[in-house]
């Protein structure tokens, strides 16, 4: 029983970082209809926003006040590259065939990896490193912040891990704030018109440029705050972290419902899960940790070919 | 006054000078210097990760190939010839490492190559570089079948005759980790490896020789080595309450992993081969990787008096990266290279005729190196046996137990 617990706790810390990064695929899939394979580069450098923040401004302080600013950093970060991204790479192929900006997201996707990669610690074409920035070629140690990270909490046989609180609550926090968001605010409402129908909502005085360009921006944060959890968690971060993630988290919105973001936290939650249990209860050569990945897709597939739209989506899909 | 328009002038030349040094390809970085004008030219190839997440290995194997070359020029070791070092990435990678073994058997001046860091990088490098007559020596590949074939336990065979090494093997470092761990007490250990060759290799050999010693093996468990949170493993392993973790594989996922188990309340030693005795193992693992073990090839390189000279050496040589876990060997793997050269290219006219004659005269160096006596079997193994238990002290690898395995 315990141990049951134990993964259920593991699934949904894992299943609550797969939701928040599932939401910018969802947000920008449900507004463009683009797969925005990029998104999981947009963890990544909300990642390493927090980590430059606190290397650069707060050198080996580890107190809980550093963490708001980390965030703040990771949000800066990610949304920064988000909006030059939509800016550059997405607008001027608005109206392009629907495979172009999907091989440009994957262009990006690679770009924005060997960005960091090669020139995390130093400016393009010098060897200036002011701050004295790890390289970023291999794993970098994230620095661990008091009271969010430390020893685990013991509830009868079940470990609890602080990262873990901290990542289950920081989506519990941003999907209540972006329920608010989408439905009590103009621009939430904007962009639920626009989802609909870009045309007409254009036609109704809504500036869908700038509606894409928040629904970019929204996805960043949420990512950001992913890519800060993920570094409290495995206590290390690199410029891959966001191919895997990313893949994931495009799997769990698919499983919820791709367009539908009650769906990508849901799809997220259970694709953590699912991991988890697979992990541990199915037996034999089929079992275990190297499988859980066939597991988790073997899922995904059931839930297409029985419910098409994903286990939240709307009923008629006519797209994608 | 004069003085000053010196540095007037002389400040920025340097800055331009540092600044176009920064922007020069990699391929220009070895090459000794010294030597005179004139001298045929034999190269040796450094074949190793130099990106990456293994970065910080393969560039010690670099630079301690580029410090055993420029020493060999400067003494003038092989009259009438320049030795000049050329690495090439291999990104830990056997598709990546199979083109540059390719690049270095299409050049007609490559003499030897040390490399690789990864065993199943050099399962697919050796056919390419044998096919070329081209001797490989490499510092670091443990995995047995490389040289003693699939069969390495009931029928050994030579599978490559230029593959070479100056490391001990997974045959014995399995084992050996087993032995020390029994001995201080353990006797119920889980095992995850990562499903790479070395990783694998070394689990199996432990876990044969761990249940041999009347050990038991409570789990065996695999990671995805592109995973970086390994909660669903842990979680498996530590309702069976091990009194040790036993990891085949290397720091990048041996540090996270050692966190999260002590993060998670399975606070017991992670011992590990010597892909990850290395510093950035404790880096990564953090402060509650004191007590975890890894074994390494050979006696601690500090505790010898020719090892200690290394060092030094290589201090003094002024390389930006450390000579890390496998500088020692890569050193003692050129030296053996440079050895054969010694009597291969004696009156030779180019490099590529002698590549045979470099073969023969590798299966029967013997000198001493700085890891030790240098010599090969006839597998192409080190005959050297000895193997180094470490300790993680206050975030840092200490030495407890160096001994000869039986």
């Amino acid at each position: 029983m315990d141990t049951f617990v134990q993964q259920l706790v593991n699934g949904l810390t894992l299943g609550s970082l797969y939701a928040l990064i599932a939401v910018g695929y969802t947000v920008v899939y449900g507004i463009l209809q683009l797969i925005n394979f990029a998104h999981g580069e947009i963890f990544m450098i909300g990642a390493f926003g927090a980590l430059t923040t606190s290397l650069v401004l707060f050198r080996g302080q580890t107190g809980l006040w550093v963490l708001p600013f980390m965030i703040i950093g990771a949000i800066i970060a990610s949304v920064g590259t988000a909006v030059l991204m939509e800016r550059f790479a997405y607008r001027p192929l608005r109206n392009a065939p629907r495979l172009a900006p999907l091989i440009t997201a994957i262009g990006i996707s690679v770009f924005l990896q060997e960005l960091v990669r090669l020139n995390y610690n130093h400016l393009p074409f010098t060897s200036w490193n002011p701050f004295n920035l790890p390289d970023a070629k291999s794993r970098i140690p994230f620095p661990q912040i008091d009271v969010v990270t430390g020893p685990a909490f013991q509830i009868g046989g079940v470990t609890i891990q602080r990262s873990a609180i901290f990542t289950v609550g920081a989506l519990l926090m941003c999907a209540a704030l972006l329920w608010y968001f989408i439905n009590r605010t103009k621009t939430g409402r904007g962009m639920q018109a626009v989802s609909q129908d870009a045309d007409t909502a254009r036609l109704m005085g809504i500036n869908v440029d700038r509606i894409i360009v928040v629904a970019f921006a929204l996805g960043a944060v949420l990512a950001g705050i992913a890519g800060v959890a993920q570094g409290l968690q495995n206590n290390n971060i690199d410029f891959r972290m966001g191919f895997l993630a990313g893949l994931k988290a495009f799997t769990a919105a698919v499983l919820g419902g791709i367009g539908n973001i009650q769906g990508a936290v849901v799809g997220g939650l259970v694709l953590g899960i699912v991991e988890g249990m697979a992990t541990q209860y199915i037996p034999g050569q089929f079992g275990g940790s190297p499988w859980k990945d066939v597991w988790a897709f073997v899922l995904l597939i059931l839930v297409l070919v029985f419910r098409p739209q994903g286990l939240l989506g709307a009923k008629a899909v006519d797209r994608a | 006054m004069h003085q000053r328009s010196v540095l007037r002038v002389g400040a920025p030349l340097i800055i331009a000078a540092l600044a176009l040094s920064a922007c020069g390809s990699r391929s220009d970085t070895g090459s000794g210097s010294g030597a005179s004008s004139g001298n045929k030219i034999a190269i040796i190839g450094v074949m190793a990760p130099l990106s990456g997440d293994l970065s910080a290995l393969g560039l010690g194997i670099q630079h301690s190939v580029e410090l055993a070359v420029k020493e060999a020029n400067a003494s003038n070791a092989i009259p009438g010839w320049t030795l000049q070092v050329e690495p090439k990435d291999d990104e830990g990678k056997p598709d990546v490492g199979k083109n540059a073994a390719t690049a270095f058997a299409a050049e007609p001046n490559v003499a030897g190559v040390v490399g690789n860091l990864n065993s199943n990088v050099a399962q697919s490098t050796q056919p390419v570089l044998a096919t070329a007559k081209i001797v490989q020596v490499s510092p670091a590949n443990t995995n047995p079948t490389l040289t003693k074939g699939a069969d390495f336990k009931t029928a050994p065979k030579r599978t490559y005759d230029t593959y070479f090494r100056t490391c001990t093997t997974d045959a014995i470092q399995g084992p050996f980790a087993a032995q020390y761990m029994f001995k201080a007490g353990i006797t119920k250990v889980a095992t995850i490896h990562d499903k790479k060759a070395y990783g694998q290799g070394l689990v199996e050999a432990f876990t044969g020789e761990f249940t041999k010693l009347g050990g038991t093996i409570v789990d065996a468990e695999t990671i995805n080595p592109d995973d970086s949170n390994y909660q669903s493993v842990i979680t498996k392993i530590k309702p069976m309450s091990p009194q040790g973790v036993y990891y085949g594989g290397e720091y990048p996922q041996a540090g996270p992993l050692s966190q999260q188990m002590k993060a998670a309340g399975l606070n017991v030693p992670l011992m590990g081969g010597d892909g990850i005795y290395d510093p950035k193992f404790i880096v990564l693992g953090g402060a509650t990787s004191a007590g975890d073990l890894a074994t390494s090839v050979g006696a601690p390189t500090d505790q010898l008096a020719a090892g200690k000279k290394f060092l030094a050496d290589y201090a003094a040589a002024g390389y930006k990266d450390p000579a890390a876990a496998y500088g020692a060997y890569s050193f003692d793997a050129a030296n053996s290279i440079i050895n054969a050269l010694k009597v291969s290219l004696k009156g030779a006219k180019d490099v590529a005729s002698v590549r045979q004659a470099t073969i023969d005269a590798l299966g029967k160096v013997s000198f001493e190196g700085v890891t030790g006596h240098v010599a090969f079997d006839q597998y192409g193994d080190s005959t050297s046996r000895v193997l180094t238990v470490y300790k993680v002290v206050s975030g840092a690898w200490a030495p407890v137990s160096t001994e000869a395995f039986k």
